[in-house]
């Protein structure tokens, strides 16, 4: 996998920052609509809905996951040593899903920034994305 | 054959009669230029893609843009047998252009976003869904006459 310039952490560092403070919730609800085969993951909820309240609740973890994932852009292996651990062995969630999220969380900034998400923002934010479902399938063998 | 619901026919039909082609064909392409930067390979005569603003631009690329969506015209009106409507378009890219069909993948991605942007908040995840369904149907039958 390609490593992120320095040019791709500071597009995402300062798209991010303009991003944050806005509702950034919805990318792992759309998940759940377009890609149903996510929702075996939430049995347990009563409201597999991506309205209910605990979706909206677990799009909010997921996404300030992402958003810690930026304040550790250098070191994303390291940063996100305890996460792939958690994922690998206690959420157990196939590594197949995490590129399934990042397109959602791609399609969101399209929808919500569409002036501001241009190629090369969406270039590094892929990038990135790759990077953090690298790290985070890091643990698991 | 694909079966599609009432909804999903309407959804690829309001987009399709709502997208300006000659707005969403150059952004599509160009994004798919600089995004999956390999991409390129297959444009080695249409000159200055150094960069995204070079990209954006570039006028074959945005004439190719026009070109490309407009394609996705006959399948818009044959929702029922993309495949066959597609095959002779199938062989072009396979032994013609040569183009990897991996790349259809990506260029319907890109699309994905672009028309995702167009409509703001009229892309819920249900036309997401739709849409990205007419897309995979399109991509697979482009790549069925590769051998």
């Amino acid at each position: 996998m390609t490593t992120l310039t320095a040019k791709d952490k500071q597009t995402v560092k300062a798209f991010w920052a303009k991003v944050s403070g806005k509702s950034r919730t919805s990318a792992p609800l759309l998940m759940l609509v377009v890609y149903p085969q996510t929702k075996t993951y939430f049995s347990h909820w009563q409201d597999q809905s991506p309205n209910s309240p605990a979706a909206r609740k677990h799009g909010k973890t997921v996404m300030m996951g992402v958003g810690d994932a930026v304040t550790k852009i250098d070191d994303l292996k390291e940063g996100l040593k305890e996460l792939s651990e958690l994922h690998a062995f206690t959420l157990r969630v196939d590594p197949a899903n995490f590129k399934i999220l990042s397109h959602n969380i791609l399609v969101v900034m399209a929808v919500m920034f569409p002036t501001d998400f241009t190629p090369d923002v969406h270039v590094s934010l892929d990038k990135f994305l790759a990077a953090v479902s690298l790290a985070l399938a890091e643990k698991y063998r | 054959m694909v079966e599609w619901t009432d909804f999903e026919r309407a959804t690829i039909k309001d987009i399709f009669s709502k997208i300006e082609y000659d707005v969403v064909g150059p952004a599509t392409l160009a994004r798919c230029l600089v995004v999956y930067p390999w991409t390129q390979r297959y444009f080695g005569k249409f000159g200055n893609l150094y960069n995204a603003a070079g990209i954006a631009e570039n006028a074959m690329v945005s004439k190719h843009g026009i070109t490309i969506l407009h394609g996705l015209d006959r399948a818009v009106k044959n929702m029922d047998d993309i495949k066959n409507t597609y095959a002779e378009l199938s062989v072009l890219h396979s032994e013609k252009l040569h183009v990897d069909p991996d790349n259809f993948k990506l260029l319907a991605d890109c699309l994905t976003i672009v028309v995702a942007a167009r409509f703001g908040n009229g892309f819920t995840g249900e036309v997401q869904a739709a849409f990205q369904k007419f897309m995979a149907v399109v991509v697979s039958s482009l790549g069925k006459q590769y051998h």
